[in-house]
């Protein structure tokens, strides 16, 4: 598989993953406002996905479409971080992890909206629009948890706590990453890491909330090492695919 | 959940130039998660181009036992309607 191939990837599994961990949450918001919230950047980020993924099969010229690529891997082929895959357990948990991203996405498809690859920069340009509007209403989001509640302001704080240690994977470079910057296609990470510190700060500033001082990184999913969540996550999403090969509707 | 916050009306603009149309009402604990919530909930299929929300209780609204002084004495006064007029063609709205 040629890196940007492998390039895409980390792309459309981040999407991909974040947005399965998303839907999970489907019919079980905290209030109907909020349940259809969370699925409309579901089916954003799962539309994101799905056009990287058709690109990445047109590109590999393998005979295989985007759906292969997305359910007929074996766990150690997904490029996503971390992250995305850590599992739902409350709701300040899920904004957390979703503002964490959201930030990541948008100046990471801000820089790619000037890549050299024709591809990545119209999709960078069509998804900034929606990013954008998911940064807006995480960011809300912490500012309330903050500024909310004793309960609503610990649980956020609880939940940077506990994710902190997968954002240092978003900025790592891959390989393949750092190959494509010399032509210009990829996203230079160290650009998009400074403007991700410096919006958490502002918006931990105005939440009231801390950054965590430990700066251990967990690392792996961009070379396909996954949390022990993968491995239930794929169970569910390749399920239909295993069951039912080739089934059509 | 027992404490969705306030109730909030939507109104949703179409096109430039049109009326705001009443869409129906969202929960949310102040006015920018209102105006999230409603374009989560209402505009998801290209409804709208701008929005507006109000806080429900900040609306006056006639009651329904004064509606007949208010709304009846206009049932027999067909020429307050303007189809007595040629309307020029470039009006579209009307």
């Amino acid at each position: 598989m040629e890196a940007k191939v492998k390039y895409y990837l980390e792309i459309a599994d981040n999407a991909f993953m974040l947005s399965h961990r998303l839907s999970e949450c489907s019919s079980k918001g905290p209030f109907l406002e909020e349940d259809l919230a969370g699925t409309n950047v579901a089916l954003d980020l799962i539309g994101l996905a799905e056009a990287v993924y058709n690109e990445a099969a047109n590109l590999n010229k393998q005979g295989e479409t985007g759906d292969d690529i997305a359910y007929r891997r074996d766990e150690h082929e997904y490029r996503n971080c971390l992250l995305t895959e850590q599992p739902n357990t409350d709701f300040a948990f899920i904004m957390t992890r979703q503002f964490f991203m959201d930030v990541y996405h948008y100046y990471l498809f801000t820089e790619l909206s000037s890549s050299s690859d024709k591809f990545l920069k119209a999709i960078a340009a069509k998804s900034l629009k929606e990013v954008t509007y998911h940064l807006r209403r995480s960011s809300e989001w912490m500012i309330r948890f903050g500024g909310g509640t004793d309960v609503s302001s610990e649980k956020a704080q609880k939940a940077i706590n506990s994710l902190w240690k997968y954002t240092g994977e978003l900025f790592e470079p891959s390989a393949e990453d750092l190959l494509l910057r010399e032509t210009n296609v990829s996203a230079d990470l160290e650009k998009v890491k400074s403007l991700w510190d410096q919006k958490i700060s502002e918006i931990f500033y105005l939440a009231d909330l801390k950054k965590p001082e430990n700066e251990y990184k967990m690392l792996g999913g961009k070379k396909g090492v996954h949390s022990e969540h993968m491995g239930y996550m794929l169970a569910d999403i390749q399920y239909l695919n295993n069951r039912y090969p080739d089934a059509k509707w | 959940m027992e404490n969705q916050g306030p109730l909030w009306e939507v109104f949703i603009q179409s096109k430039p130039g049109q009326p705001y149309k009443h869409a129906g009402s969202v929960h949310a604990y102040d006015k920018e998660m209102a105006v999230e919530n409603a374009r989560d909930v209402y505009t998801r299929r290209n409804e709208g181009i701008s929005l507006w929300v109000v806080p429900a209780d900040q609306i006056v609204a006639v009651s329904s036992s004064e509606s007949s002084s208010f709304f009846e004495p206009a049932d027999d006064k067909v020429y307050r309607h303007p189809t007595f007029y040629d309307l020029p063609e470039g009006v579209k709205q009307m």
